[in-house]
């Protein structure tokens, strides 16, 4: 199994939006790693901030705690966050955690950059 | 007038094998003549045939052997009795008492005499006739009921009950009654022997032979190590005593009830077949010479097992040998068909006899006789059929690994896509909850898991050392009190696990503490995509 936890996650800029590649699996050791990237996307002053799933092959209830940890962040912070890349499983778990009604949620970037 | 002191025999048949009993009637000649035989080709009888009225023998030119007898036994005159054209007897006269030549009176009295004593010989004859086939018929009758009774007799009376097992048997016999033959019974350790054999002949002989080689299987297997040793001894025993071109062929097979488990031997039967529960047909083969063809002989042995749902067959030729109008014959090929098609036994058996008398066409008379035995495996009586069993440390990270060998496990039974993923999700979780709640990271502290199938569910149990804990319910975290920060954003686990399964059971024994997550497999394996209630 191939260990990708201690990943960064990648922080692009692109038209004032910042994309956040989230690293593949996410769970409670990637509590950090969350973190700094969401410290990354926002202190460049972007007001939108995408969580890029399509990488993403695992997320555990603790990892679902940090994006509602996220999620609140940014509510404070008055920055909007929307997801895309999810696979029709996590999907269905950001349905049933009521997730998807917080944050909008895009199949592709590219939708999610042409959304509002 | 003494000239009707002749004797007549009664012809046997109505065609001309005749016999003749001639009694000359010369003084000198009182004791009874043995009867003469005439044979079909003697020019006598065709010439008899024709004869109108007493035929003078010594003026007879004919080369006939029967004539010859006659004279030499001291016949002068034979009357034909013809009745409706056909010559039923003669009438042999002697020479007259006076010693002279028979008169034309006396030639046209024994004419009138013959004409009236032929339809009654002819009745009488028929009389005798149909007493003599209606006796015949007794004796086949009597052997066949014998035949029968022996059969009967030998047969199981009742079919062995097994937990978890369903055994079912149909036998009937030919018009003539052939030498099938099956049996159940009892062996050390909870095993059953089951056997099932076709005497080659009919009636009496074939059913004797049936009931020692049955007495005897019955008598010794219990005593031997394994079934190919039974058929040896079983061969052995039956050399001595057989009657010659007669044989066994016979299947034997010990089930172990409590696996599954069948160890056979085979003496030249037909070849039993298993259905599994995806509808695929094996036969169970292990080579063997019928038993009594020849001594010394060695019967390999097989192992096999029947899995849960698994539908044992076995038969005599009845069914695959019987033909059909063109006659043709029912088959092998078409048995395992229908094998695929039924999953339960008494119902492949309807199924077998009544493709077999469509087959076969109302008019059919049975050829041989037919013997099926079934023995299904239930699959949801069982305890259930363990995919996997393994125990892992409480360590971080494991519940990856439980996630990945349940997901191993399950995938014979064909679970994908969606189903697998929520499936993934609910292990993972419920393993987390395991070693993190209920073993508090202890390394020492195993996670144990066992994943079984039974009754169309898929049951994954979880078992942790925390049982003295309580769990707590699954609540549906407020999410909106979550992003407000007046609840931690924690406590997600047991919420998803239940959405993701049909059915979650935990329990305890004070020790242990075991969450069970069921999957509706009927809907698991179609792809369902509304497994898990969605609360929105």
């Amino acid at each position: 199994m191939q260990e990708r936890t201690a990943d960064k996650a990648a922080v692009r800029h692109q038209d004032g939006v910042a994309i956040v590649d989230l690293p593949a699996r996410i769970d409670g050791s990637a509590e950090q790693t969350l973190n700094d990237a969401y410290a990354e996307a926002t202190q460049t002053g972007a007001k939108r901030v995408v969580l890029n799933f399509s990488g993403v092959d695992y997320l555990s209830s603790t990892g679902i705690a940090l994006i509602v940890g996220v999620l609140a962040r940014s509510r404070k912070d008055g920055k909007q966050i929307s997801s895309c890349g999810l696979s029709d499983h996590y999907r269905e778990i950001f349905e049933i955690t009521r997730l998807a009604d917080f944050m909008r949620i895009y199949p592709d970037e590219r939708s999610a950059l042409a959304g509002s | 007038m003494s000239m009707v002191t002749g004797r007549l025999r009664g012809l046997l048949g109505r065609r001309p094998e005749a016999t003749v009993a001639s009694r000359a009637a010369a003084r000198q000649q009182l004791a009874d003549v043995p009867p003469i035989d005439i044979a079909p080709n003697d020019a006598a009888l065709a010439f008899f045939q024709s004869a109108s009225g007493p035929v003078a023998i010594d003026e007879l030119q004919l080369d006939s052997a029967a004539i010859r007898e006659m004279r030499a036994a001291g016949v002068k005159i034979v009357v034909p009795l013809i009745s409706q054209g056909e010559l039923v007897g003669l009438l042999s006269l002697g020479p007259r008492l006076s010693e002279q030549e028979y008169s034309s009176d006396d030639r046209q009295l024994l004419e009138k005499l013959a004409s009236q004593a032929a339809p009654a010989v002819r009745v009488a004859q028929l009389v005798r006739e149909q007493e003599a086939d209606v006796r015949a018929r007794e004796r086949i009758d009597q052997e066949l009921r014998i035949a029968q009774l022996i059969q009967q007799q030998f047969l199981p009376k009742q079919l062995p009950r097994l937990q978890g097992w369903e055994v079912a048997a149909f036998y009937r016999a030919a018009q003539a009654v052939g030498g099938d033959f099956y049996d159940f019974f009892e062996l050390p350790e909870g095993k059953i022997g089951i056997v099932v054999g076709d005497v080659t002949g009919h009636g009496v002989p074939a059913a004797l032979v049936m009931a020692t080689t049955r007495s005897f299987i019955r008598s010794d297997a219990p005593r031997q190590v394994g079934p190919s040793a039974v058929l040896e001894r079983a061969n052995e025993f039956l050399q001595s005593d057989i009657p010659e071109n007669m044989f066994v062929t016979c299947l034997y097979v010990v089930l172990d009830p409590a696996t599954g488990k069948l160890r056979f031997a085979n003496a030249g039967h037909d070849l039993p077949y298993v259905r599994s529960t995806t509808g695929a047909v094996i036969e169970l083969r292990a080579t063997g010479m019928p038993l009594g063809a020849m001594p010394g002989m060695r019967y390999e042995e097989k192992e096999a097992r029947l899995a849960p749902g698994d539908v044992l067959l076995l038969h005599s030729d009845g069914v695959a040998e019987a033909h059909g109008p063109q006659r043709e014959m029912f088959g092998f090929p078409r048995m395992r068909q229908l094998m695929a098609k039924h999953v339960d036994g008494q119902d492949l058996i309807d199924g077998l006899l009544d493709a077999l008398h469509r087959f076969t066409g109302a008019a059919w008379e049975q050829e041989d006789d037919i013997t099926l035995v079934t023995v299904v495996r239930a699959a949801d009586v069982l305890a259930g059929d363990v995919l996997a069993e393994f125990e892992l440390p409480s360590e971080a990270g494991n519940e990856r690994a439980v996630m990945e060998r349940v997901a191993e496990a399950v995938r014979p039974l064909g679970i994908e896509g969606r189903t697998l993923d929520r499936l993934k999700t609910a292990v993972s979780e419920t393993a987390m909850n395991a070693i993190e709640h209920g073993n508090e990271q202890r390394r020492d502290l195993p996670v144990t898991v066992r994943v079984t199938a039974q009754n169309g569910r898929l049951a994954i149990a979880v078992s942790d050392q925390g049982g003295a804990k309580d769990i707590p319910e699954a609540e549906t975290p407020d999410l909106e009190a979550k992003l407000a920060g007046t609840q931690k954003p924690r406590g997600w686990g047991l919420f998803l696990i239940k959405n993701m399964v049909d059915e979650m059971n935990v329990s305890s024994d004070g020790k242990r503490h075991t969450v069970e997550l069921v999957f509706d497999l009927a809907k698991a394996t179609k792809g369902g995509t509304d497994a898990g209630a969605h609360r929105r």
